[in-house]
């Protein structure tokens, strides 16, 4: 059996049946990357010396028989925003060039608890911010089932990874659709967790209040099993929540019983494609088949979230990327005349374009005079975003929708159109304001192969009915079942 | 022309914790390894986040408590955002537009003689967290600059008055009660030299003219390093801006705010370049960090356990040991400790006089030539009382007590000081008063009896003769007090 392309599942299967090692996988892993990522351009960085050492050690951990964690021998990639110690972390960015953390960041510390091993590091928008993953300083990533096509953004990398069959499992982070936009341009089951569900310690921000880590994987119940290890307290984030995690693999199989699934009459407007549009209505017939009660509801501040999002996310952004001066880390200009000088010139130098135009974005809505009317405005309409989800929940368990307008664009189609570029999001960005779960999961192909992803979100800590009600919609259907063809 | 001067301080105190505000580095004072009390969240690092120290937290509350402040039930941390080298994050975590404590005051002391005194108003007082230091090697025409982050992230302390003092005098006062108090609650060792407090005073005048009060521009001076200069600086600031006024006529709102440094060498306040622009910190709620809500359980646990401030200490020791003004000032505002030697060697000898004059004036004296504090003092408060207690015991003269207390201080003998060591002293020296009056009754007997002749002189009303018989007693009776002997022979002649 060819490891490519197989589920979590299968992979922790044969390797316990000794069928094949981590090293072995590790190595069809790192001969897949060979293969095709000079076309695909997922990774950023690849350690294929460390990864293969740390499968050898798992490997021999399993024959002394001694102790394996949850994800023993699989490997994984991790998005190039997530601190690995020893390794370098770009944010795909030039500021970050050759920067090595001295410390890994919360969530790699759980995968090497969990035995897992870590690939590499994942291309993706600099800094996270976009949607397509053509805001890399290094590479452009392209989809795995169109080349000529992005895998949406901002982990694109992560997605590509997965979808092409390098990699069974990757991190992302989702700050307003960067999980769940390119799982569903890829065909993954992708996940934004609960604001403060896992910790964002090691996680280089972008803006800090909308952030969140989260599992790639081709089905629920591979998402399922990285979400239950990467979840939990960590008193070194403030934000993390301290309630205990539930095994969200468990009762992954039990179908939930009188499933009310609410649907937003904001969601089916002009500008959605008529086949993504299609291919969610036909999940929600999935869902009627299922038991499940489809109800209509009114989500009526969401027409705010864009304006809202654009708002905060560069405003906190413009705080959060202030540290990179060019004074204790990261790229320092060459030639300057004074102090202010060498800011100018190093920052100038170090960030892209789209990076620079949201720090203006954001220095501008919190400048004096301005701060009332645009990042004050923007709490309080985000307060109402969230009080329209929460009367939402009042009538329903979950609300389905499109994970984004259309199926993956071409490259270069909206990299000069930052505003259409910015609508690719609207249906991902409510969750990062109101704080909620939201999946990805592959629900159809577009006439042109390309798949379609169906977002269902919950009311806060909600995950474990998340992953329940996506894996019933697995169960009836076969879409996570289709690899692309890369080679 | 007259005028009133008008002058607010703003000071940062640096908090006496264990580790820094935001992660788990030491606070400590560390100038000579640079960088070596740092991490990840104090570097600034990408990915790090702060996490907030209860123990900041709780020592600025009390701060707060015992300047009589408001406490916020809800408090919020605020970015400050400027650039800078030795702010890593490009930003500095402080507190905005909800203070956690607002609207308190510190009583201060005008006049020591009239004891008259007077409220200084505390608009707020909020934590931030300290930047690092840079330092800069301009020698042999190089343009190096250095920075150590040791000090980023040291919880720091901001108390902002209200503009209630009316001069350099009272600034200095206001200072110095505030430090005296911060060191009595054990919350900074206030320590000027170390920058662990640091004083702005923004200063104005107005001109009383035709009746009317004009103000003049407000200059804010940075970075007053010690008391003197606090008090120095503002009265060159005072004299300056008097001169300007005539000069110029500018009021407050002709020009933008100033901000000047004290050149102590020349007496001058300096121009400070570079904020001519009103500079825009784009302050907003750091998402990084939860607000506090501040339980009213706390405050009042908190507030039950403070210690007795320096104002009250000196209205009670002034009742307790019928002290005068003067003497409570001198001894509490020498520290707590200070004040603890006294009322424990005053406790021990049951006189408050007598030790506080030995405190204020020996051992103030032998503390400023040596050197040391009182905690370093080698004669400990139950040594010294018992000391002290020889004196209206007649064991000893005052005047041989002090030369037992410079003996026991010139022992430099290993090991603490002890009581017994006065007895050594007094015998060596010969320094005992014969204590005993049975035994002197019993030689002034004998006296009387070996000198019928000069009994019967002094009953004839030659008070003169007693002398004789004094020094054939004093001879006797060795150390004996001349005064006691001179009683007892009369009242045993007149008895007789």
């Amino acid at each position: 059996m060819s490891p490519i392309g197989a589920t979590t599942s299968e992979l922790l299967a044969h390797m316990e049946r000794g069928e094949f090692s981590s090293v072995a996988l590790c190595e069809a892993a790192f001969d897949r990357i060979a293969a095709c990522d000079d076309r695909v351009g997922a990774f950023l960085h690849v350690d294929r010396e460390a990864a293969l050492q740390q499968a050898a050690q798992v490997d021999d951990k399993r024959r002394r028989g001694a102790p394996l964690g949850r994800l023993a021998g699989l490997p994984v990639a991790v998005k190039d925003v997530i601190c690995t110690r020893g390794q370098p972390t770009t944010c795909a960015s030039k500021m970050l060039e050759g920067f090595t953390p001295p410390y890994d960041a919360h969530v790699v510390s759980k995968l090497r608890e969990a035995d897992a091993v870590i690939i590499g590091k994942t291309n993706l928008d600099e800094f996270a911010m976009g949607s397509s993953t053509e805001n890399s300083a290094y590479k452009t990533t392209r989809n795995p089932w169109n080349l000529a096509c992005t895998p949406g953004g901002s982990s694109g990398g992560s997605a590509a990874a997965v979808a092409a069959g390098m990699v069974p499992l990757s991190l992302g982070s989702d700050t307003g659709g960067s999980i769940r936009q390119p799982a569903g341009f890829c065909g993954l089951v992708g996940m934004k967790p609960t604001y403060g569900r896992i910790s964002r310690y090691g996680l280089i921000a972008y803006a800090s209040s909308l952030d969140q880590i989260g599992p790639f994987a081709h089905d629920v119940a591979g998402a399922a099993l990285l979400l239950e290890v990467l979840a939990g307290h960590d008193p070194r984030d403030s934000t993390s929540l301290p309630m205990p995690v539930p095994s969200y693999t468990a009762a992954l199989e039990e179908p939930l019983k009188g499933l009310k699934i609410g649907v937003a009459v904001e969601h089916f407007v002009a500008g959605l494609d008529r086949e993504v549009e299609a291919a969610v209505r036909q999940a929600l017939d999935v869902y009627r088949c299922l038991g499940a009660e489809i109800r209509e509801i009114s989500l009526p501040h969401s027409k705010y979230a864009v304006a809202v999002y654009y708002t905060i996310a560069p405003s906190e952004a413009s705080s959060n990327l202030a540290r990179y001066d060019g004074v204790h880390y990261g790229h320092r200009a060459a030639q300057f005349e004074n102090m202010i000088d060498m800011y100018c010139a190093s920052r100038g130098e170090g960030f892209g374009k789209e990076v620079k135009r949201r720090i203006m974005l954001g220095a501008y809505a919190l400048s004096a005079g301005y701060y009332d009317a645009y990042y004050l405005k923007g709490l309080k309409v985000r307060r109402l975003i969230r009080n329209d989800f929460d009367a939402a929940f009042a009538q329903c368990d979950l609300i389905a929708s499109p994970v984004a307008p259309t199926p993956a664009f071409k490259i270069g189609e909206l990299v000069n159109d930052p505003l259409a570029m910015y609508l690719s999001d609207i249906y991902t960005l409510s969750a990062n304001l109101a704080g909620l779960p939201g999946v990805s999961i592959p629900a159809g192909f577009s006439s042109g192969g390309l798949p379609i992803g169906l977002q269902l979100l919950g009311p806060p800590l909600a995950e474990d009915r998340l992953l329940r009600a996506a894996r019933m919609h697995e169960r009836a259907t076969d879409w996570h079942t289709r690899r692309p063809e890369v080679v | 022309m007259d005028y009133t001067v008008v002058i607010g301080l703003e000071v940062h105190v640096q908090l006496q914790t264990q580790s820094k505000i935001f992660c788990g580095c030491s606070a400590a004072y560390n100038p000579t390894q640079p960088n070596v009390q740092t991490c990840p969240v104090c570097l600034g690092l990408p990915g790090a986040l702060p996490v907030m120290n209860r123990q900041a937290f709780e020592l600025a509350l009390k701060t707060a408590l015992a300047l009589n402040c408001e406490i916020a039930s809800y408090t919020k941390w605020d970015r400050k955002q400027y650039y800078y080298p030795d702010l890593p994050k490009g930003y500095q975590i402080s507190q905005y537009d909800c203070p956690f404590s607002k609207d308190g005051w510190l009583e201060i002391e005008m006049n020591a003689e009239t004891g008259e005194t007077r409220r200084i108003g505390i608009i707020r007082a909020h934590l931030e967290e300290d930047a690092g230091k840079n330092m800069h090697d301009e020698s042999g025409g190089k343009t190096d600059s250095q920075v150590d982050l040791n000090r980023a992230g040291t919880p720091l302390l901001e108390i902002v008055s209200q503009p209630d003092l009316r001069s350099a005098a009272e600034a200095r006062r206001y200072l110095e009660e505030l430090r005296l108090l911060l060191t009595y609650l054990n919350v900074s060792d206030c320590n000027m030299q170390e920058g662990s407090l640091r004083c702005d005073a923004n200063v104005n005048l107005h001109i009383h003219q035709d009746g009317k009060n004009i103000p003049t521009p407000i200059v804010e001076i940075k970075n007053l390093n010690s008391f003197r200069n606090v008090e120095l600086a503002i009265t060159c600031e005072i004299e300056r801006q008097f001169e300007d006024w005539k000069a110029t006529g500018r009021r407050l709102g002709d020009v933008p705010k100033e901000t000047r440094g004290f050149d102590a060498q020349r007496g001058v306040t300096v121009g400070q370049r570079g904020k001519e622009e009103a500079s825009d910190y784009r302050y907003f709620p750091d998402p990084d960090l939860a607000p506090v809500t501040v339980a009213d359980e706390l405050i009042e646990q908190l507030r039950s356990d403070l210690c007795e401030f320096p104002a009250d200490r000196r209205k009670r020791l002034a009742v307790t040991w019928q002290l005068s003004d003067y003497d409570v000032r001198v001894i509490v505002d020498q520290g707590r400790e200070f004040a603890d030697y006294f009322e424990a060697a005053a406790q021990a000898c049951g006189d408050g006089k007598q030790a506080c004059n030995w405190l204020t004036q020996d051992i103030l004296r032998e503390l400023n030539e040596r050197r040391l504090t009182i905690a370093q003092f080698p004669i400990r408060a139950e040594v010294l009382a018992n000391l002290l207690g020889r004196i209206p015991a007649r064991q000893i003269t005052n005047k041989s007590a002090r030369e037992v207390f410079l003996e026991l201080l010139n022992d430099g003998g290993a090991g603490p000081i002890t009581s017994s060591r006065i007895d050594e002293i007094i015998a060596a020296r010969g320094l005992a008063l014969v204590a005993d009056t049975g035994a002197l009754e019993q030689v002034i007997t004998a006296v009387i009896d070996k000198n019928p002749k000069a009994v019967a002189d002094f009953r004839g009303g030659k008070q003169a003769a007693v002398g004789a018989l004094i020094g054939q007693v004093m001879r006797e009776a060795k150390g004996a007090d001349a005064q006691v002997v001179r009683e007892l022979i009369i009242k045993a002649l007149q008895s007789g």
